[in-house]
C-alpha cells in the first residue's frame, strides 16, 4: 500500500493494473495475514503467557523460555534428537539419494520401471507404510532380526533399544526418499552431454567428471533439496510418532530416545493443553530454523549458477 | 594401429564391466525397495498363527484372501476412505482454484511492486508449520470448527506459495503478445485467464492437483489435531489409532494398509508422466 502513497505519479493505467493485480492475488494476501503473519504474532504473544484454554491466558513474561532452556529435560532431549536427525540422518539420506540418482543416470535399460519402484514408497500414506516397518523391526517376530539370526548375529531391539531407535528411523527414512532421487535424476539428465564428452577427451575419469562437472552443474538443485529438507527434518513427526506411539497416546520411545521436537510440542499443546508453553517451543523452533536457513544461504558459495539461469 | 585397437577393446570391456556393476546394484536396491511392500502384502495374507511363526514363511502356504474383506470391517475402512477422499478432493479444488488466480495476478498483470510482494509471499514456504499451529487451532476452536473438516480444507482456498511459484513460472513462459492481442479485442483479464491461459496451463495444473492430492491423502498431523470424532477420521488416523485401541491384529492391519496404499499407487501408474514432469519442475526451483 505504501507504494501508492509514495509514488502518486502512477498513471491511470498503472493504477488500474494495480487494482486488478491485487484483486487476483487477494486470496494470497488474505492467506498471508490470516494464516501466517497473524498466527506468528499471536504465538509470540502466547509464548509469554500461561494458557490452558479453560482460563484466559496469564502473562508470565519470559518464564516459559527460562524454564525450557534451564530446566526442561525432555525439551533438551527433543532438541538433541532432532539435531541428530538433521545433522546425521539428513546428510546420509541426501548422499544416498544422490548415489542412487547417479546410478540410475548411467543409461540403464528399464529406467521407468526402476524410477517407479524407488518413487512409490514416497507417495504411500506414511502411516500405512510405517505399520509394515513396525512389523519388520519387531524385536520378537520381525524379519530383520530373523535375517540377523540366520547370519548368526544376536537380535537387536530396533525400536526398543535407545541406542538403535534413531538409526532405525534413518534406515526407514531412506526408503521414503524416492522424491529426492527423482529430483536429482531429472537434474542429472539436464547436464549437457558435450561438456562431459570434452572433459573425457581431456582425459578426465568418471570420478573427476562427477566431482568437477556433474555435481557443480546441479549444485543449485542440491542446495534447494538441502534447504527444503533441513526445514522439513526440523519438523520430523509422523514416522517417529507412529513408530513409538503407545496405547495411552504417548510416544517418544524408551527413555525418550525417539522424542523429537515436534512430538514434544504436540504433546505439550494437544495432550497437556499448555498452549503458552508450547508456543514458546514453537518460537524457539522458528528461530532455530531461521538461523539454520541463514547459515545455509551465507555458506552457499559452493553453489554454481551458470549463465543461462 | 594395433595399440589403438587394443585400447578401444579394453575400453569396451571396461564399459561392460561398469555396466554390469551398475545393473547389479540397481537390481539389488530395487529388490530392497520392493521388499517392504512385498512383506506388507504377504503378511496381510497370513493366518493369525502364521504371523507369529518362526522363521516366518516367505510366502503364505494358504493365502487368506478374505483378510482384505475382513480388514474393511475390522476398522470402518470405507467410511475412513470416504472422509480421506472428501478432504483431499476439497483441498485439491481449493488449491488449484486459488493458486491459478494468484499466479495469474503475479505473472500476467503488470502492476507496480508485484515482484517484491511475490518474494515476500514466497518466503512463507520456509515457515515451519509449528509456529502457526497453536494460534490457528485456537482460532478454529473459537469458530467452532474443531471436529469438522473445515480447518483442514478452508486454508487451502487461500493459496499455497510453492504451487503459486510453479504456476507463475509456467505462465511467464507464455508470450505476452497472446494476452495483448486478446485485450485489443476487448477481452477482460478473467476472460483471458479462462479462455486462453487455463487451457494452456492444463499440464501444470495437473501437477499441482496430483501433488496436492497425494500430500493431503498422506497427511497425519492435521487430521490428528482437528478430527476428534471417530466417525470423521481419515484412513491414516484410523489405521494408527485402531491399532492403539484394540491391539494389533497384524494381518488385518497389513491388509487395511495395503488397501489404503492402492489409491495413490494407482494414481501414480495412470499419471506417471505428470508426476515425473512435476518432480523435475520442483527441482528446477534451485
Amino acid at each position: 500500500m505504501s507504494i501508492t502513497f509514495r509514488r502518486p505519479k502512477l498513471t491511470k493505467q498503472q493504477r488500474r493494473a494495480l487494482m486488478i493485480g491485487l484483486l487476483f492475488i487477494s486470496p494470497a494476501i488474505i492467506g498471508f495475514f490470516v494464516f501466517n503473519i497473524g498466527p506468528i504474532v499471536q504465538s509470540l504473544q502466547y509464548s509469554f503467557t500461561r494458557y490452558n484454554i479453560l482460563q484466559p491466558p496469564r502473562w508470565v513474561g519470559l518464564n516459559n523460555y527460562k524454564f525450557l532452556i534451564e530446566s526442561d529435560r525432555v525439551f533438551r532431549i527433543g532438541i538433541s534428537n532432532t539435531l541428530y536427525m538433521v545433522l546425521i540422518g539428513l546428510p546420509i539420506h541426501l548422499v544416498f539419494n544422490m548415489l542412487m540418482a547417479l546410478l540410475l543416470n548411467t543409461k540403464i535399460r528399464g529406467l521407468s520401471i526402476y524410477r517407479s519402484i524407488f518413487y512409490i514408497p514416497s507417495i504411500t500414506p506414511v502411516v500405512a507404510s510405517t505399520i509394515v516397518w513396525l512389523w519388520i523391526f519387531n524385536g520378537q517376530f520381525g524379519i530383520l532380526n530373523e535375517f540377523l539370526k540366520f547370519l548368526g548375529f544376536p537380535a537387536v531391539g530396533w525400536l526398543t533399544d535407545p541406542k538403535w531407535v534413531k538409526p532405525s528411523l534413518i534406515f526407514m527414512g531412506a526408503w521414503f526418499g524416492g522424491n529426492t532421487i527423482l529430483i536429482y535424476l531429472a537434474s542429472l539428465q539436464d547436464v549437457p552431454y558435450d561438456l562431459l564428452e570434452s572433459a573425457e577427451l581431456d582425459g578426465a575419469n568418471a570420478l573427476q567428471k562427477t566431482f568437477r562437472i556433474t555435481l557443480p552443474m546441479i549444485s543449485p538443485v542440491i542446495f534447494y533439496t538441502i534447504i527444503v529438507n533441513v526445514i522439513g527434518y526440523f519438523q520430523y513427526f509422523t514416522e517417529a510418532w507412529v513408530m513409538t506411539a503407545n496405547r495411552d497416546g504417548s510416544a517418544g520411545g524408551v527413555a525418550n530416545s525417539a522424542m523429537f521436537y515436534s512430538m514434544y510440542l504436540y504433546q505439550t499443546a494437544f495432550q497437556q493443553f499448555k498452549m503458552g508453553y508450547a508456543s514458546a517451543q514453537a518460537w524457539i523452533l522458528f528461530m532455530i530454523v531461521l538461523i539454520a536457513t541463514v547459515i545455509l544461504f551465507k555458506t552457499a558459495g559452493w553453489v554454481y549458477y551458470h549463465a543461462e539461469d | 594401429m594395433t595399440a589403438s585397437i587394443h585400447w578401444r577393446e579394453n575400453r569396451i570391456v571396461q564399459d561392460r564391466i561398469k555396466r554390469a556393476i551398475a545393473y547389479t546394484i540397481v537390481i539389488i536396491m530395487a529388490v530392497a525397495y520392493i521388499f517392504p511392500l512385498y512383506w506388507l502384502i504377504v503378511t496381510a495374507l497370513k493366518t493369525d498363527l502364521e504371523i507369529f511363526q518362526q522363521p516366518p514363511p516367505i510366502f503364505p502356504p494358504n493365502p487368506q484372501w478374505q483378510n482384505f474383506g475382513e480388514s474393511t470391517t475390522y476398522i470402518p475402512f470405507w467410511r475412513y476412505m470416504w472422509n480421506t477422499i472428501v478432504i483431499s478432493g476439497l483441498t485439491v479444488l481449493g488449491t488449484v482454484l486459488s493458486c491459478t488466480f494468484i499466479a495469474y495476478g503475479f505473472a500476467r498483470i503488470r502492476w507496480p511492486g508485484r515482484n517484491i510482494i511475490f518474494l515476500i509471499y514466497l518466503s512463507t514456504i520456509m515457515l515451519p508449520s509449528q509456529v502457526t499451529l497453536i494460534p490457528l487451532y485456537l482460532i478454529f476452536r473459537d469458530l467452532g470448527w474443531v471436529g469438522t473438516f473445515l480447518p483442514l480444507v478452508v486454508p487451502h482456498f487461500f493459496g499455497n506459495a510453492l504451487y503459486v511459484f510453479l504456476l507463475r513460472q509456467f505462465l511467464l513462459t507464455i508470450p505476452l503478445e497472446l494476452s495483448d492481442a486478446a485485450k485489443i479485442d476487448g477481452a477482460s483479464e478473467l476472460g483471458i485467464l479462462w479462455h486462453i491461459m487455463i487451457p494452456l496451463m492444463r499440464p501444470a495444473l495437473a501437477v499441482v492437483a496430483l501433488f496436492t492430492f497425494v500430500q493431503t491423502y498422506r497427511d497425519f498431523l492435521g487430521p490428528l489435531i482437528y478430527l476428534q470424532n471417530q466417525q470423521d477420521w481419515t484412513i491414516s488416523l484410523g489405521l494408527k489409532l485402531f491399532q492403539n485401541m484394540y491391539g494389533a491384529q497384524w494381518q488385518l492391519m497389513m491388509a487395511a494398509s495395503t488397501l489404503a496404499m492402492l489409491p495413490t499407487i494407482a494414481l501414480f501408474f495412470f499419471t506417471q508422466k505428470t508426476f515425473v514432469r512435476g518432480i523435475a519442475l520442483t527441482g528446477l526451483k534451485g
